[in-house]
């Protein structure tokens, strides 16, 4: 044993990692639990138990006498996120994630950099060194001489770049989703890719610099600042119906660069929990990805904003069919007489707020004995599980929540399709026409029902410009209007019938 | 002999890269947002990584003052992400509540005002 008797126990390395040992144990179970709906609710706070013990175990090392700033930045974090968690609305959760995210990655890049500074502003400096050390598990911040380990400076700074990508891109998907930035994609044109692997070369040779042992914080600013500026380049060219994807992949990369910098400080609580966050975001993203039918790199490199917008602009006189409109009251009387009807929301319902609504009316037609269900497609809304989550506020049965592959053959059998605010996921164009920027991917085939009526503000397409079939549709009707509205008007229409 | 921390570490960082495809790869669709927005809290850990760095001896005001900054940004993420995260997940949870879904309507009527007129162009999907 090379633990020094002058060390309390409660003071030593074993004790705090077998904190951490407990700490990733009950992440661990508490994802288990957030596999089934009925056990969510324990198992996330199951993860947040484990997360309050690694924190208190982390407090044991020595601090230096820095108690009072520890305290102050958990205060202020405690202040602005606990307000900022308790008030926002459900139909603002994108964004809110995106945030924590954000700042997530923020945290990572800011370490990276003080882990530089406190080096002495290089990693190949010869004379303040410091590390954790004592065996393979950690027990002081020990100051020496020499030169630090490579691998040390690799984890780093991957854990600074990928950071800052992460916090700026986090960023910019707030803006996009808080309707601060422009949705649409705002990007440089055929020159946006080269410019994105520019900068991502630059941020790496200035990586590798520093990693050779370059001694100058300016440099590690630099390559702060180029990987931000690769964060904004990244993502303000997506549109928004790809932020599915762009935030569960923002929340991959934060995690991996928090176990990057757990390899660099050795501390296995943040290499744990930072490589299954990781796992996790890659998972998702690639879930999502497949849900649209594109690739991970064809949707970071802006390929469905640029392209979808120049197919928009050919599409547009393509389908000059004629647009039934309808009434609600019309509506109304169609819903009435239908033994079977899906709502298919999308994000028009989330903008709307109009979820609540919806419910009113699934239960006035259910009162009426109508067999309702609600079709929901996994990229439907702006973050994976959107509408889920949105339905589940305006207390929908989860049993009534059919996920794509299940309600799409009961489609034939059904007596109207109720769309609110989606478009793209309902686009026949998907199957039907190879020249469509979204062919190729699986759509909601509310097309196959009986009748289908569109609730929508406008003849607009969707964000990348492309038509909609569905809506030339003979069986199709179109109720013009905000999304709560219209469909709060058919529910008075039906309380009238 | 002793293996290095490198590989130590590294045998750590490869196990828990499974463990994390293990067990998130049987998450159904409608726990997505839950499940997103609850690693993204167990991601705040890079908190641990300011507690560390504030044992450091003689750090500048500088790094100090940094460091003060990335713990409120790791606090945000890990209070804020795993708050959040319980609120979604109880409006799963409560089915037959139709008290409380009264109070969620009035509450929304006030929000409905501000709906933003003319994003109908993203409507899509």
């Amino acid at each position: 044993m090379s633990a020094p008797l002058a060390t309390s126990f409660l003071q030593s390395a074993d004790f705090i990692y077998v904190l951490y040992i407990v700490a990733f144990a009950l992440f661990i179970q508490g994802l288990r639990g957030l596999s089934g709906p009925t056990t969510a609710v324990r198992g996330n706070r199951v993860a947040a138990v484990g997360m309050a013990i690694a924190v208190v175990a982390t407090l044991l090392y020595p601090s230096e006498g820095n108690w009072g700033l520890i305290a102050l930045g958990i205060v202020l974090g405690v202040v602005v996120g606990v307000p900022a968690a308790r008030q926002v609305k459900m139909t603002a959760m994108p964004q809110m994630v995106a945030l924590f995210n954000g700042v997530g990655g923020g945290a990572v890049a800011i370490i990276s950099w003080v882990e530089f500074r406190s080096h002495g502003s290089s990693y190949g400096s010869h004379t303040l060194v410091r590390t954790f050390e004592s065996g393979p598990f950690v027990e002081h911040a020990v100051v020496h001489t020499g030169a630090l380990p490579t691998y040390v400076a690799i984890f780093s700074v991957f854990a600074a770049i990928v950071g800052s990508v992460s916090f700026w891109g986090s960023n910019i998907a707030f803006g996009k989703l808080q309707e601060i930035l422009p949705g649409r994609p705002i990007t440089l044109g055929a020159g946006q890719q080269i410019v994105n692997m520019v900068l991502l070369v630059l941020a790496v040779a200035a990586g590798v610099d520093l990693v050779a042992g370059a001694h100058s914080e300016l440099l590690f600013i630099g390559m702060l600042i180029v990987a931000a500026l690769l964060g904004n380049a990244v993502v303000l060219p997506i549109g928004g119906a790809d932020m599915p994807v762009v935030i569960s992949l923002l929340n991959a990369f934060t995690g991996l660069s928090a176990a990057a910098t757990g390899m660099a400080l050795n501390n296995p609580a943040l290499i744990v929990a930072g490589m299954i966050v990781g796992a996790s975001g890659s998972i998702l993203t690639n879930l999502m990805a497949t849900a649209m039918n594109r690739s991970i790199p064809s949707i970071v490199a802006g390929g469905f904003g640029g392209g979808g917008a120049v197919a928009g602009a050919q599409g547009a006189g393509e389908h000059q069919g004629t647009v039934r409109s309808t009434s609600a009251a019309d509506a109304a009387i169609q819903l009435a007489y239908a033994s079977r009807v899906v709502v298919v929301p999308g994000y028009g319902m989330a903008v709307a707020q109009a979820q609540h609504a919806v419910r009113e009316l699934t239960k006035e037609l259910e009162g009426r004995g109508v067999e309702v269900s609600y079709a929901i497609h996994p990229v439907a809304g702006r973050m994976p599980g959107h509408m889920n989550v949105l339905l589940a506020e305006a207390d929908v049965p989860y049993d009534q929540l059919k996920e794509m592959d299940d309600a799409n053959p009961d489609f034939q059998r059904t007596d109207v399709s109720l769309v609110i605010g989606a478009n793209d996921v309902t686009n026949p164009a998907a199957k039907n026409t190879p020249s469509s920027p979204i062919y190729g991917m699986p759509i909601l085939e509310v097309a196959d029902s009986h009748s289908v009526i569109v609730i929508k503000r406008s003849m607009n397409p969707g964000f990348a410009g492309i038509e909609n079939e569905l809506y030339f549709d003979p069986k199709t009707s179109m109720l013009f209007g905000d999304a709560k509205s219209a469909v709060s008007e058919i529910t008075a229409e039906l309380a009238g019938l | 002999m002793i293996a290095s921390v490198l590989t130590t570490n590294l045998a750590i960082l490869v196990l828990a890269g499974f463990i994390g495809f293990v067990v998130i790869s049987k998450v159904p669709n409608t726990l997505h947002t839950p499940l997103m927005s609850g690693t993204n809290a167990i991601h705040g850990i890079v908190l641990l990584g300011g507690l560390l760095l504030f044992g450091f001896a003689d750090l500048g005001a500088f790094s100090k003052f940094l460091l003060v900054i990335a713990v409120a940004f790791g606090t945000i993420n890990v209070v804020g992400g795993f708050l959040v995260t319980d609120r979604m997940l109880d409006m799963f949870k409560s089915r037959p509540k139709p008290k409380a879904s009264e109070d969620d309507l009035a509450g929304d009527a006030k929000d409905g005002s501000e709906t933003k007129p003319g994003s109908d162009g993203k409507a899509g999907s």
